[in-house]
This record gives structure tokens, sequence and C-alpha cells, in this order.
């Protein structure tokens, strides 16, 4: 997704951040060469950051391994046997950030965040998991390096969009836009969709600062804020939405 | 990459990837009768038996019509023909679902079309015989459709002149077979229930669609009551119905001891039928399932294992078979293949498939909403196809991103590669790839078109078209 320059360039920052700069990463895919594959791509510690401190094949091992080693970010498969990620995420829900499970002190301190990574780029897939409280979603093309990125922007509470997560949402919103009595936080402001068309149109954060004259923070914020009217707000359009598409 | 290599083997996917049709084997077939429904009035009893016998359906209805005069003869025996003979199809139509496999040898000839075909129909009508020295007899068949498009009316006519006669005939002579009426009542309703069922067969066979239930459950329900009412009529006349109603008890009374006998045997068979026919349409299933991997996965499977030592290659041949599997696994349910998409997103999607398997360059496309093509965004298309052709030739091996987005009666499309980029300027006055495909393309259309460099390298094409109709 992101040129070759900005690539090492954002692993760079990553790992600059410090020594103290970890990310505790549980795997949860029911493919074990997939997950194979993950670990020896974003596992080794010392370049990257990133430990992976467990795996897990289905709901219920997931549910386990995360409650036992509440990881930082998972790495969380659409498709489950058991239920699906949605389930994981719905039970999960507790271990989330402000969430009700007792080891969460503060604000994000031992909360645990949720990446969907998966191979299917259905909206109802996207949606549902984004729904269900998931920070981010990217697809199994994504590679190594931005992969290891965006695990530390979710780790940070930032949200992570792929393209065509931008587009699902776009699209959702545009279909929702129309009747004039929604209130303002259920819509999307300009800038926000503009950074949504940007993010849709292949661009990478960085680069979406720079078209826009702002800050690479302030392109994650609006896009966190895109997530959370997703997740809170809307809830009744979105539905509508999917259902007219036939998605739910 | 203009040297994407490519290979032969190619062209060994896309013609194993065909899918096998029947030899046909016609010339050895015994030529059996069928009714053919196509231009048919009632039954197509009429137009079967002429294509079988090499007749021309004319005379064969006339001489159904003359046998009906000679006490109804003619109707007994085409209901005897409607009864026996199965349901058939001319060669030509396409047997879909077709479940015997024999087709009924016919063929249709070309016709002549406009005033000439028109004249012979002047000159059939005046004339009152066949015109003799056609072409189009060379065969020594006729064609019944043309027939009875020019002498349909005629026949009609001669028919209800016919039928008019008959009922004339049997109700001067009504003192001596006080029956007649049911018998019609009854016939007539025992005739639109038959013509129901085969309606029924044929759309189930063809599934046409059921638009008709409404009209069809008013058929049946008017051929039952007719059926009824004769019946009843029949009765009336004889003077039995007082009895009628003990014969009734009686066999109400062995029907319900013949269902408690036969019952439970019944039931299972039943169950055992259904559970037949849905294994065996699971089992079609699997076979289809396992012939679309062969033909598509499996072959694309040997192809990346010759191709193990170029990356390249392979990489190319796995992602143009990921679509392909993709799109058939969640097409949705009843959709049709079809060349043309009709809407924008579908046009846009094809074209980036296209390039990809053209230039073995990942296209990763985002739509967001949809709208019909028409001729504007056609030209569009055109010019996108164009930019993501340069995107994939020129930009460095980097995926290609196309985003399109309907925004009300604008329609953009972006096209950013990752390439080096490149000074419009600076390219030479006759190079006309940019400026005509693309940016004069765009113009003449009413559109716009801007080139320009990305803010992180590479470059992005913007598309902007109002659409066609308002």
């Amino acid at each position: 997704m992101t040129g070759g320059e900005e690539q090492s360039e954002a692993v760079g920052q990553a790992a600059a951040d410090g020594p103290g700069r970890r990310a505790r990463v549980v795997l949860v895919d029911d493919h074990r060469m997939f997950r194979t594959g993950v670990r020896a791509e974003i596992g080794q510690t010392a370049s990257t950051g990133v430990d992976v401190v467990g795996e897990a094949a289905d709901v219920e091992e997931a549910v386990a391994v995360v409650t036992a080693t509440r990881p930082d970010v998972v790495l969380l498969d659409v498709h489950l046997p058991g239920g699906g990620g949605v389930e994981v995420l719905r039970r999960c829900a507790p271990l989330m950030p402000g969430g009700t499970a007792p080891a969460t002190s503060a604000e994000g301190a031992g909360a645990v965040r949720f990446l969907a990574l998966s191979v299917s780029d259905a909206a109802e897939d996207v949606i549902g998991v984004i729904r269900g409280g998931a920070r981010g979603y990217v697809t199994k093309t994504i590679t190594g390096t931005d992969l290891v990125d965006a695990i530390f922007r979710v780790a940070d509470g930032d949200a992570v969009f792929s393209p065509r997560l931008a587009g699902f949402v776009l699209d959702a919103f545009a279909a929702t836009d129309t009747p004039p009595v929604d209130e303002d936080l259920d819509r999307l402001t300009t800038r926000e969709r503009e950074v949504l068309r940007l993010i849709a149109r292949g661009y990478a954060y960085k680069e979406i600062a720079k078209q826009l004259f702002i800050s690479v923070k302030t392109v994650e914020s609006h896009v966190s804020a895109v997530l959370r009217k997703l997740q809170l707000s809307n809830r009744h359009e979105l539905t509508r939405w999917a259902a007219a598409r036939r998605l739910v | 990459m203009p040297g994407t290599p490519r290979t032969c083997d190619d062209q060994g996917v896309s013609a194993a990837a065909e899918v096998p049709t029947d030899a046909p084997e016609a010339p050895t077939r015994v030529r059996k009768l069928y009714r053919i429904p196509e231009g048919r009035m009632i039954s197509g009893v009429a137009n079967g038996l002429a294509a079988h016998l090499g007749l021309p359906v004319f005379w064969v209805r006339v001489a159904f019509v003359v046998l009906l005069l000679g006490n109804g003869l003619g109707a007994l025996l085409y209901a005897a023909f409607w009864f026996a003979v199965p349901m058939g199809m001319r060669a030509g139509t396409p047997p879909t679902t077709w479940q015997h496999g024999s087709i009924g040898p016919y063929s249709l000839v070309k016709e002549p079309t406009g005033w000439r075909r028109g004249l012979r129909a002047v000159q059939q009508t005046l004339q009152g015989e066949p015109r003799t020295g056609a072409a189009a007899d060379a065969e020594g068949r006729r064609r019944p459709a043309e027939d009875e498009t020019h002498r349909g009316p005629l026949l009609a006519l001669i028919a209800l002149v016919a039928g008019v006669l008959v009922l004339f005939n049997t109700l001067t002579r009504q003192s001596s077979s006080p029956y007649i009426w049911p018998f019609l009542v009854a016939g007539l309703g025992v005739a639109v229930v038959w013509r129901q069922a085969d309606d029924a067969r044929w759309a189930r066979w063809f599934s046409l669609g059921d638009s008709k239930r409404g009209s069809a459950t008013l058929r049946l329900s008017a051929g039952v009551a007719l059926v009824v009412a004769g019946v009843v009529g029949f009765l009336i006349e004889s003077g039995s119905i007082g009895d009628f109603a003990k014969v009734t008890q009686a066999v109400l009374a062995v029907l319900a001891g013949v269902l408690l006998l036969a019952g439970p045997y019944l039931l299972r068979m039943w169950q055992d039928l259904s559970t037949e026919r849905r294994e065996r349409i699971r089992a079609q299933e699997r076979a289809e399932v396992a012939a679309h991997i062969h033909d598509s996965v499996l072959h694309t499977l040997t192809l990346i294992l010759r191709n193990a030592d170029d990356p390249k290659e392979v990489s190319r041949l796995a992602r143009a078979q990921e679509r392909d599997l993709r799109q058939w696994l969640y097409r949705p349910a009843g959709a049709e293949e079809s060349d043309t998409p009709d809407t924008l997103a579908e046009s846009v999607r094809k074209v980036a498939a296209e390039v990809e398997d053209l230039h073995g360059i990942p296209v990763e496309v985002i739509c967001v909403g949809d709208c019909p093509m028409d001729e504007r965004l056609a030209a569009q298309l055109q010019a996108a196809r164009e930019a993501m052709v340069n995107a994939a030739k020129y930009g460095g091996g980097e995926p290609v991103s196309v985003y399109a987005e309907v925004e009300g009666n604008t329609v953009w499309v972006f096209v950013r590669d990752r390439g080096p980029g490149f000074d419009l300027a600076s390219v030479p006055e006759d190079r006309m790839g940019v400026r005509g495909s693309i940016i004069g393309r765009m113009e003449r259309h009413g559109g716009h078109a801007r080139v320009r460099p990305a803010p992180a390298g590479g470059t992005e094409v913007e598309l902007e078209m109002e659409r066609a109709n308002g």
C-alpha cells in the first residue's frame, strides 16, 4: 500500500520510539500455515518490536488465549470455526478499552485492541467486525512492514483503514446521508470524508497529511472519529444500509 | 512492465476452461413424434404431427377440423394425441434444463423477410394453396410457424364455423341425446386443466418464471368448476342425484380404508423419493463444483508448478485465478454471466481485471456508489483503461489503485501509480497516449482529465464526467 521509502521510514519510526516500544500480539486464524507465515514476518522482536505471545485457531481458543495473555493487539481472522471473528469480539468485549474487565485501570492500559486481518473483502464481513469493536481492518495482501505499522497504530488507540474499508464506509454514509433529520454526530464531516476518500484512493496516512497540509496525527484522529461514528452512532442507518443490500 | 512474458500455457488454460458440450448425434436418431409448443394453438399436436409427417400444419389442422364434423371424432383424436404424445421442442431453442436429452429432429430454415414475405402471404391467402417452386421448399418441408402467422386467422374462422355447426347439429338432436350439455361442459373443463398442466410442466422445465401463478390458479379452479358442473349436470339429467349422496359416502369410506392401509407405505415411498431427489441434487452440485475446480484451479496450479522459477508469472496466474474463483463463489444466485456489465462499478472492475491479467500488475479497485452505464461513462471508462495501462506499464511494478465514485450526477475515477512519475510538458508532442486517449477523449465527451504527480511519488490521473441522462 505504501511506497518503499515511507515503509521503512514508518518501521524505523516505530522502532525508534524507544527500546520500550513493544507490542504483544496474539494471532487468531484457523490456518496454521498462515499463522506461521505472519509470525515469521512480524515476530522478529529485535527488528520489529512485535512479540507474538499466543496463537489460536478457533473462537474458544481465542477467547481463552486473549483472556490469559492480555496482549496489546489481537490479529483477528474474520472467518473462524465456532462463530467467526464477531463472536470473539463479542465475548472479549470486557477486555477492550472502556470495557468492564477488572484489570483495565486507566484508558488503554491493559486493554486489548483488535485488528481484523482477513482475506475476505466482502462488505458484511468488514462492517461486521468494525461494528463489533475491531479497531481496524486490513486484508491479507498487506505487506509485513505495513502490518507492523498497523499493529503499532492500533496499539496506540488509532484506527487503521484499508482502502477497501474506506470505500465501504463512504458507501455506507453516502447512502444514509440523505435524510436531513439525522444528528450531526451521525454524519461524516467534509474533512473526514476527504480523508476517507484519499484512503480509498490508495494513499497512506502520511501522504494524506501531505496532500491536505495537516499532520499525520490529525489524519489519524479523523480516521478514529470515523470509526467511532461507525461503531457507536448510525447503527440504525447502517443496519438499514446493510439490509437494503441484503448483507444481514 | 512491457516485457511480461506471455506463455502459450495461457491458452491452455482458457481452452481447458471451456465447458465440454454434448456432441450432437442427429443423423442416426429415430424420428419420434413430439408436440411442438411454439406457435401452437392448443397443445401443439397439429404442429408436431405436421413436422413429423412433413406436411403443412395448416392441412393437419384442416384435417382435424374436418374430422370434428364427423361426430366429434377430431376432438377425440386430438385429445388422444395430446394425452399420449410427449412435449418436444425444436432444434435451435436452448435446451438448458431439458431432461431427456433427446430433442425432436426439427429445424427451421431462415425466412425471407420484409415485403417479399408479405407479398407471399397475400398470394397464399388469395390463392388458398401453397405457392410452388419456392427456394424455401427445397427441403420438402414447410415451416409451421410461417403458415401459422398468415393462415392463423383463416383457420380460426374455419374452426369457429365448424364448431358452431357441430354444436348446432348436436343441439337440434338434443331430444335423442340429453347428456350433450354436461359432456360439453365437462370436456371443456378437462381441456382447460390439461392445457394448464401442460403449461405448468413446460414452465418448470424451462423455468419461465412464476409471474403467472395467479392466472394459473384461476384457470385450474375454472377447469375444475367446469368438470364438476358437467358431472352434476349429468347426474341431474340421469335423475340419479338422490343416489349420489349414498355413493359418495361409500366411496369416501373405501378411500379412508385404503388410505389407512396404504398410508404408511405411501408416506415412506414419498419420503424415500424426496430424499433420493435431494441427494441427487447434492451430487449434481458437487459434480459441478468439482468440474469448475478442475477446469480452473487445478489447471492453474499445474501452470504454477511449471513456472515455479518465474515469480512474476506465478503471482499473475495466482491473482487471475483468485479473482476468477472469488467471482464464481460469491456471484449472486441466479446471476447470468454476461460479457458486458451494465453498471459502472462492474465495468470498472472488469477493465481493471483485464489490465491486471494483461500486465501482471495488481490493480486494486474501490468503487463507491454505482450507476448505469451510458455513452459518456463508456468514454470515461476507456480513458480510465488507458490510464490503468499506463500505470501498469510505467508504474515500476507497484500496485495500481483505482477509485471510482458516483456522487449525484458526477462520476469521478482516480487512477494512481507509485512509479517514477512524469512531467506531461516534457512528453514529446507526437506521443498521443495521455493527450489523445485520456485528456482529449474526456474533453470530447464533456468531461475533464487532470494528470498530476501524487504527493509521495507516482502519478495520479483524475477523470471527471457528468452522467448523460440528468
